[in-house]
């Protein structure tokens, strides 16, 4: 055999791993539920769950609950299945956590509460205007 | 008054742009085309003048919408989303790269210089590669075109007006309404690094295209060999300017960005650093290919295939399809489909052509030898091309999820969880492959090599290395097994390549010392690399004195540390305190208290209230109005080590009403180490504060009672005669009372006044922020002698931070700097070359 039939070999192998470890260690966006699942048949997977911040009738967020040493928050989160859930964050809480309208929680659940490890926020008008601010009238 | 015209005559300019670009495409085809050596020539200066012209109405655009931006015409939506009317000159250029539209018309200007420099200097390949430019220019210009046919958009134009983009009830009482003022660029832009990378990196990315038209109109002209040589001047190039537009992006990141890095393989990161990664391999085959013939076809390839994914990236990143993957991905302009046509037609056309003439290019048949050159740089492009398809297969996956879903699959993929953990575990053993590859490949610079003699050259490189290495491994405690590798092939790297320059300046060959002195660079880079990242050390970790293990679940460290203002904290080996809110006025030196300033109407003007001393001179005093950056707010904390001279740092956060909080770094630079700091979390500086219900206390003079848990005592009580704004008759009385609390290790005064006026009781509470203490003289008894206070309290100010360590990070930094060297000899040795022979 050519060492050139060799290292093609040796590169498409190396490229075989490569998709297989991206299908591997690429993350899933599921529900709490689903989540709940992986947890309870021992996969320490960490998954992505969408939703937003759980609030009562009068559309004020309740539940958001940073620990006494202002270190860690939990929060309750609605998925998109509107299934509601405690969510434990092991950071200071996001200074524009309660603006947000929506919610990525990236971990895994333990016992009932999910760990998150990063939490992504998509604020209104973070990056574009949507409405104008009027500032004052010419 | 609406100001139409100007945003007409833009309009009608990138019109014209687009149009010109076209004719310029068609007449250089022609002259391609066209046999007739006189009929050739016409085409040619045909399409010359086309472009020309074309060139001049771009700059027409830029000075057009620069005018919008400086004038403050807030009634179109370019200026009025990306600028304001305090925001600096300099800055204002900034606004061209805020907005997709800007930054598409940055790289079309780009495009055009280039364009003029190869009209110029490159006479036999105009034609051909005219063609190409001219089609990308078109293509380009379709993005800023914003014109409709028949419902379909193409292309966003950066002079629409405001009324046209938003929907408000105003413009229907008024469609001549002007906003006073625009919502002002991004305060993260307003950076000197952020005046500076997009441009570097942009012209970068737009010279990707010179190479391509070099191989496009080889292969479309026969010409298979030829293309090469003016092409690899233009490649190293475009390979060191988006080396040194990443590198300025790390940098501003580094400084201005609170991740604790200056890389963290987001999907924008990604898609310049694979193109990059690939444009590398392909200099290195070019240039084997110059020396002896070989890897012509893999050089097609590597070309061909660097600036598709140049146009894959923009696709990525401006299409909207990377979703919530990346924080900056531009908002979606509806270009994707635009995009995506641009993307395919050169796919399709490079791919086809390739195919078509696959069988022409000439290649050599003979096996490479392991003792060659050519074997060791043909490794490390296979090694980098690898790299970049890992990188790639990662960075796609929202697009699966899209493909996917055009077949009715639904498909729930997202990115790693952990992002840099999935993509660094692979990129570090390319980068020990590399550090290997370009070390050893350096020693078959002179002569053919055999067995015996490349070892007797390996033996004194490899020993030091692995004594170096193991005495860095003994002092460091490296346990990771690539750490290990990768600190043994960097140093190998960098000894192997020091010794070749060194025996190239002994013989005065500097011309060809381009090539070390890149790789010494990228060896110097990758070791403060696996510094900087590998070993930082989060020194604001559980402070609780508890002995803590590195195994110990993430869930489970703290990584964040509690300050309240004034109560020093012992942190590692440093104590820390943190001192209060700081503001930051123009032309006033260090960083002044907030309370020395009194806030007025105007957002950006206030009032001193007290003398200001920095450094042992009066800069301003009671009473001079000075002007504010309102927006910036700075938090001292002091370091103090054991015998060392304490330092402080200034963090700083941002209160942005459109992006909330914002926080930004300050690093304080130690010869072996750099310790950075930044905000974690502030009080919400939104909310007002709250105070608790009002405690009365009747205390005399030198009683100590608790407010806050604070010990607090009046000290004296004064009659005072002026009182700010009350004016006080003859019956009138007003006293003071001088009121002191003990923190930790200092004292605060807080003077509540009580005055009697027209013989009503009334008061002046004083108030200290930092404490959250409110207190009110409520009242005089003087049979008991006796002072009524009320006490009111909230929370007290703090911080909440987080310090990092990153060793020997100025070795990357001085590595970038010596790559940029090696790149320019290199450019200027390829360039002459080409020269020589043009």
């Amino acid at each position: 055999m050519k060492k050139s039939h060799i290292i093609g070999i040796v590169v498409i192998a190396i490229a075989v791993f490569v998709i297989i470890s991206t299908a591997g260690d690429a993350s899933t966006y599921v529900t709490f539920d689903e989540a709940k699942g992986l947890y309870e048949s021992g996969s320490g997977k960490k998954v992505h769950v969408v939703g937003q911040l759980k609030k009562d009738e009068r559309g004020e967020i309740v539940g958001v609950e940073p620990s006494k040493d202002k270190l860690t928050v939990t929060f309750l989160m609605v998925d998109n299945n509107q299934v509601a859930n405690k969510v434990f964050y092991n950071k200071p809480m996001p200074p524009d956590l309660k603006q947000s309208e929506q919610v990525v929680v990236i971990g895994s659940y333990k016992e009932d509460i999910f760990y998150a490890n990063q939490i992504l926020l998509k604020c209104p008008s973070k990056y574009e205007e949507e409405s104008l601010q009027v500032r004052a009238v010419n | 008054m609406i100001n139409l015209f100007i945003g007409n005559l833009g309009h009608v300019f990138v019109i014209l742009s687009f149009v010109l670009s076209l004719a310029a495409a068609f007449s250089y085809y022609r002259a391609t085309k066209i046999e007739d050596v006189l009929a050739k020539k016409e085409w040619t200066i045909n399409g010359r003048f086309l472009f020309y012209f074309h060139s001049f109405f771009v700059v027409g655009i830029v000075v057009v919408l620069f005018l919008i931006i400086y004038n403050n015409l807030f009634e179109y939506h370019y200026a009025y989303s990306h600028a304001s009317k305090v925001l600096p000159v300099h800055y204002m250029i900034s606004c061209f790269w805020e907005g997709q539209e800007g930054s598409f018309l940055l790289w079309i200007f780009w495009n055009c210089v280039l364009g003029l420099i190869l009209i110029k200097t490159n006479k036999t390949w105009e034609a051909p590669i005219m063609v190409i430019f001219a089609v990308v220019q078109a293509f380009l210009a379709s993005m800023i075109l914003g014109i409709s046919f028949f419902d379909i958009k193409i292309g966003s134009s950066p002079f629409v007006l405001l009324r046209d983009v938003i929907v408000d009830p105003i413009f229907e009482i008024n469609p001549d309404f002007v906003p006073s003022d625009g919502t002002g660029l991004n305060p993260l832009l307003q950076n000197y690094w952020m005046v500076i990378h997009p441009p570097t990196l942009f012209l970068g990315y737009a010279t990707t295209l010179i190479p391509f038209a070099y191989v496009i109109a080889g292969l479309w002209k026969k010409e298979y060999k030829n293309w090469i040589k003016p092409a690899v001047p233009w490649a190293i190039f475009s390979t060191a300017l988006m080396a040194l537009g990443q590198l300025m992006g790390a940098y501003w990141a580094y400084e201005t960005l609170s991740f604790g890095g200056y890389w963290s393989w987001d999907p924008v990161e990604n898609a310049v650093y694979v193109p990059w990664i690939i444009q590398v391999a392909s200099i290195h085959t070019m240039i084997i290919f110059k020396k002896n013939n070989t890897a012509l076809k893999t050089s097609i390839i590597l070309v061909i295939t660097t600036f598709i994914l140049i146009l894959y990236a923009t696709f990525l990143t401006r299409s909207g399809i990377l979703g919530n993957a990346s924080v900056h991905s531009f908002t979606d302009l509806g270009l994707s489909g635009q995009l995506l046509i641009y993307l395919l037609v050169f796919t399709f056309v490079a791919i086809g052509l390739s195919a078509k003439r696959w069988n022409d290019i000439p290649t050599t048949e003979k096996e490479v030898s392991t003792y060659s050159r050519e074997f060791w740089i043909f490794m490390g492009a296979t090694v980098l091309g690898l790299m970049g398809f890992q990188v790639m297969a990662g960075t796609s996956i929202p697009v699966y999820n899209a493909i996917l879903e055009q077949f009715g699959i639904s498909s729930n993929m997202a990115p790693p969880a952990d992002q840099a953990l999935f993509y660094s575990k692979f990129q570090i053993w390319g980068a020990i492959l590399i550090a290997i590859f370009s070390g050893t490949g350096q020693f078959f610079f002179w002569r053919n090599m055999d067995k015996s003699k490349l070892w007797n050259e390996l033996a004194i490189p490899v020993l030091i290395s692995l004594v170096v290495s193991t005495v860095i491994f003994m002092i460091a405690g490296i346990n990771k097994i690539a750490y290990i590798l990768l600190l043994t092939a960097g140093i190998y790297s960098l000894v192997a390549n020091s010794t070749i320059l060194i025996r190239l300046l002994k013989k005065k060959s500097f011309k060809l010392a381009g090539g070390s002195v890149a790789h010494i660079g990228i060896a110097m880079m990758l070791l403060g690399i696996l510094f900087s990242a590998g070993y930082s050390k989060v020194i604001s970790l559980n402070t609780s004195g508890l002995l803590f293990s590195k195994d110990m679940s993430d869930e489970m460290n703290q990584e964040n540390v509690l300050l309240f203002v004034n109560e020093p904290k012992t942190m590692n080996e440093y104590e820390l305190t943190y001192k209060g809110k700081r503001i930051e006025l123009a032309g006033v030196p260090g960083f002044p208290s907030r309370k020395l300033i009194r806030k007025t109407l105007d957002d950006h003007t206030v009032v001193a209230i007290a003398d200001y001393i920095h450094e042992g001179e009066r800069v301003f005093e009671r009473g001079d109005t000075l002007t504010i950056l309102p927006e910036n707010t700075y938090f001292e904390v002091e370091y103090k080590k054991n015998g060392e001279e304490a330092f402080t740092l200034y963090p700083r956060a941002q209160v942005n009403p459109n992006m909330g909080l914002i926080v930004s770094p300050d690093i304080r630079r130690l010869p072996g180490k750099d310790l950075y700091t930044h905000i974690s979390s502030i009080p919400d500086p939104e909310t007002t504060t709250e105070w608790s219900d009002p405690v009365t206390n009747l205390v005399s003079i030198g009683e100590q009672f608790f407010v806050n848990d604070f010990v607090t005592g009046i000290k004296k009580i004064q009659k005072i005669d002026v009182v700010d704004g009350v004016e006080l008759g003859i019956e009138d009385v007003a006293a003071e009372a001088l009121i002191e609390v003990q923190v930790k290790n200092r004292t605060y005064e807080l003077k509540p006044i009580f005055i009697i006026k027209d013989k009503m009781m009334g008061n002046i509470p004083a108030v200290e922020e930092e404490l959250g203490i409110k207190i009110s003289f409520l009242n005089i008894l003087p049979q008991e002698g006796k002072f009524e206070l009320a006490t009111e309290t909230s929370q007290r100010d703090y911080i909440i931070m987080k310090a990092i360590e990153m060793p020997f990070i100025n070795v990357l930094w001085i590595g970038t700097l010596v790559l940029m060297m090696g790149f320019t000899m290199a450019i200027i040795r390829r360039y002459k070359e080409f020269k020589r022979t043009a």
